[in-house]
């Protein structure tokens, strides 16, 4: 029988019946084998009410086909549990703690079922932040440090539970939950899909333009339509934009975090000029409101493409100069460099995806494996490092930065002011009993969002993947055996989404 | 001596804001913010003691007698006596244990991971602190500030190489003592990464503000000791050395914290050992010197 509906990231969305139910022991048994090979990783898995208990998806995705592999299944309701998947391969767990969390489904032999996220709906709802689980050490050297869930500064909250021994972290776990707003649920509750649009928008305020990306992509394979190609550029160079300017965010933090003022102020003035231009093109610096399903309010201009391309070369021109001087500051390399390794093996078996991941030499790159709108008409080459320490994480950024700068200044050159980009539809009508899923390459990495309808084609169930879920524990990783005075310069190295994860 | 004090922070606030291109703030904010805190009153934590709320008092206190006996160039400290560097020396210590034994009453783990830190660097600094006054002392035969300076400018030509080099080491002192970059960055908003910022952490109003003016006086201290063994060489007189502490050390520290990143934690014991070696090297050299010219 077969396990897996083959189908990939450009294909239209899937009839839920072409969907095989499978035998989850097979399943178990055939994904135990699978996942050990790295080119396959799951993208998303989750489970869904139906008649008389619940039907589980999951996508994996074949980084060396582009085929994206869709398999469901649906327990005996009185079955006793389900064989964890986590144990084997630990890039499950979130998962099957969010499913456990908020159904209650047993996994057995799963390493700890912690809470995900503290659901508003969550099945038990006596586990409560203040009753999280944290991991204890006994031991008279060592001593915690807690850390959050406020912490200084303007960043989202979290906490995060150091055991240390003196000033060596032995182990860091990492509580979220404390953004969740029922991002979900929101997506469901009505049709009106200017709201959703705008709700998909604010999934994480840095990944505006991604998040909207997606869930364009996913309306637009429901609904069956294939939008101009001069709309899948413009959404490509408003990716592109906003990876310029989370990159040298984020380049920008790493100098402050180690008190070096002056490429944080160069890095600073540079994002300023990057967002102001996206704010020029759309009226909002983040890219809120740019990104519309099948078709756009704000087509790009004569004048607008002028502006893009003289401050996006000016941009890169400066960050040039800056990039070498980062690559020869000795006291930066020394703090950097060798610090906060996550090795490849490791990232492989978390499931690590986007920068991060190219950081530590696994070549995951939407862009690349699972291209979509305008990049399936380009090649990608995806920027991979092999040092994994906190330098190879800011170097994948240094030099993407330069690369997404080439391919704004490539897209637009030559590119006119076109005519066949429509006004936003909200009304299109969506197929019914379909899975539609999308797969975007925000500045983060992997976005995964996936859409179920019913009969009547409206959406009944939402799920949102931000890349954040699979890298948190990336950054624990990281920290291990490092001194906890570098744990801030290996969080900014990955610089994960709170909300993000927390929905 | 206390327009040094006042001046220094922001002469260094002037020099970060001008290389990073930025307007900057007043030259003296910082004094404005402390003005301000001291209007405030202060919230202490449930867990604290009374050694909490004495700690800033004690510090500001031993800090302020430790300014008294520091002359500038030729003007002529308040206080003085024979053997007063090691009183000054050691008030400097007294202070330092009042804010760490504070920091561990909190009970807070961050707190309590700067008052490790704060206390080995201190422990660790205090040799070359040592060294570098025993070198002073052994050029001029005599043990306090006011006679150490008034003599020295009698002496050899040959000895004014090894003074510029007991202020550089006074300067690194000061660096270590007031927690800039590269051993500490008073910039950071992140706790796990300070040490002295981070055991003032439960202060607040006129406690945080007698700490900060304990800070600038402490500041005050090395680099007009440093001013000094360099005024020595060159112009003995307060016109000269006073303006050379603000400028020189404020312009110094402010290039330093823009152009260089801070180092990791585990580096500061090597960095602040190679200091404590440098002074070993420089009484060694001196007294070599004083040696030979006996001789």
């Amino acid at each position: 029988m077969k396990l897996y509906y083959t189908t990939n990231n450009r294909a239209s969305a899937v009839v839920l019946q072409d969907i095989p139910v499978v035998e989850y022991m097979e399943l178990y048994h055939d994904l135990s084998e699978r996942m050990h090979d790295t080119r396959y990783h799951v993208a998303h898995y989750f489970a869904t009410e139906i008649e008389n208990g619940l039907r589980f998806f999951m996508l994996v995705l074949d980084d060396e086909t582009g085929e994206v592999l869709i398999t469901s299944f649906i327990p005996d309701y009185y079955a006793e549990g389900l064989a964890s998947l986590t144990a084997v391969h630990p890039q499950f767990h979130p998962f099957e703690r969010e499913m456990h969390e908020l159904y209650g489904i047993p996994f057995d032999s799963h390493p700890w079922l912690k809470p995900l996220r503290f659901s508003h709906d969550r099945r038990d709802r006596s586990s409560t932040m203040d009753s999280y689980p944290f991991y204890e050490i006994e031991g008279k050297e060592l001593h915690e440090v807690n850390v959050g869930p406020i912490h200084a500064g303007i960043i989202e909250p979290g906490a995060f539970r150091f055991i240390c021994d003196g000033e060596q972290v032995l182990h860091l776990e990492i509580a979220l939950g404390y953004q969740h707003r029922g991002v979900e649920g929101e997506m469901v509750k009505s049709d009106n899909r200017l709201r959703q649009t705008l709700i998909a928008e604010s999934i994480a305020g840095d990944t505006a333009v991604g998040h909207a990306t997606a869930y364009c992509e996913l309306i637009e394979k429901l609904a069956g339509v294939e939008v101009s190609k001069s709309l899948r550029l413009e959404r490509m160079i408003a990716i592109e934009l906003e990876r310029i300017a989370m990159h040298l965010a984020d380049t920008g933090a790493l100098a402050t975090d180690i008190g070096f003022q002056l490429y944080q102020v160069a890095c600073e003035a540079l994002r300023t000029v990057t967002i102001n231009t996206t704010q020029a093109w759309c009226g909002n610096r983040f890219g809120k409101s740019l990104i519309r399903p099948m078709g756009s309010n704000h087509p790009l201009t004569e004048a607008k493409i002028e502006l893009i391309r003289k401050n996006i070369t000016d941009v890169r021109r400066r960050y040039c100069e800056l990039r070498e001087d980062i690559l020869e500051a000795h006291t930066l390399l020394a703090r950097f460099e060798q610090c906060g390794l996550v090795p490849k093996s490791e990232m492989e078996r978390i499931g690590g995806v986007g920068q991060a991941a190219r950081a530590s030499g696994l070549k995951r790159d939407i862009r690349h494996t699972h291209p979509s709108g305008y990049y399936a008409e380009m090649e990608h080459t995806p920027i991979v490092k092999s040092e994994c320490d906190v330098m190879a994480r800011l170097a994948t950024r240094l030099d993407e930065v330069i690369q997404s700068a080439d391919y704004v200044e490539r897209l637009l050159s030559g590119y006119a002011p076109s005519k066949d980009i429509a006004a936003p539809n909200y009304e299109a009508q969506l197929k019914g009993e379909a899975l539609s899923f999308s797969l975007v390459e925000g500045w983060r990495g992997e976005i995964c969002h996936v859409a179920l309808t019913n009969g009547d084609g409206r959406i009944v169930k939402y799920k949102v993947k931000d890349p954040s879920l699979h890298n948190w524990l990336g950054l624990a990783i990281a920290v291990r055996s490092e001194g906890i005075s570098d744990f801030p310069i290996n969080n900014k190295s990955f610089n994960l989404s709170y909300c993000g994860h927390d929905l | 001596m206390l327009v040094v004090a006042l001046s220094i922070t922001g002469v260094i606030n002037r020099t970060r804001a001008l290389l990073a291109g930025r307007k900057g703030i007043r030259f003296f904010q910082h004094i404005y913010n402390v003005r301000l805190q001291l209007r405030k009153g202060s919230v202490y934590s449930t867990t604290t003691t009374a050694l909490f709320r004495i700690a800033p008092v004690v510090y500001l206190g031993s800090t302020l007698l430790a300014f008294l006996f520091i002359p500038v160039a030729d003007l002529e400290p308040l206080l003085s006596f024979h053997g007063d560097i090691i009183l000054v020396a050691y008030l400097l210590a007294l202070s330092r244990v009042a804010i760490v034994l504070a920091a561990m009453d909190t009970g807070s783990s961050f707190e309590g991971m700067g008052a490790a830190r704060e206390a080995l660097y201190g422990a660790l600094v205090e040799p070359a602190l040592m060294m570098a006054m025993a070198t002073l002392a052994l050029f001029c035969g005599y043990s306090s500030f006011a006679d150490i300076f008034s003599t020295a400018q009698e002496m050899d030509v040959n000895l004014s190489i090894v003074l510029i080099l007991v202020a550089y080491v006074f300067f690194i002192i000061m660096v270590i003592e007031a927690g800039r970059v590269p051993v500490d960055d008073p910039k950071t908003h992140l706790e796990l990464t300070m040490i002295h910022e981070v055991m003032c952490l439960d202060y607040s109003g006129v406690d945080m503000g007698l700490i900060h003016i304990a800070g600038w006086l402490k500041n005050a201290i090395f680099a007009v000791i440093a001013a000094n063994a360099v005024a020595v060489t060159i112009s003995f007189h307060w016109w000269f050395a006073a303006p050379l502490a603000i400028i020189v050390t404020g312009v110094a520290i402010g290039v330093v914290e823009s152009l260089r990143a801070r180092n990791k934690l585990s580096r500061n014991i090597t960095y602040i050992l190679t200091i404590v070696a440098m002074a070993a090297l420089v009484l060694l050299t001196g007294f070599l010197l004083i040696q030979n010219i006996e001789i």
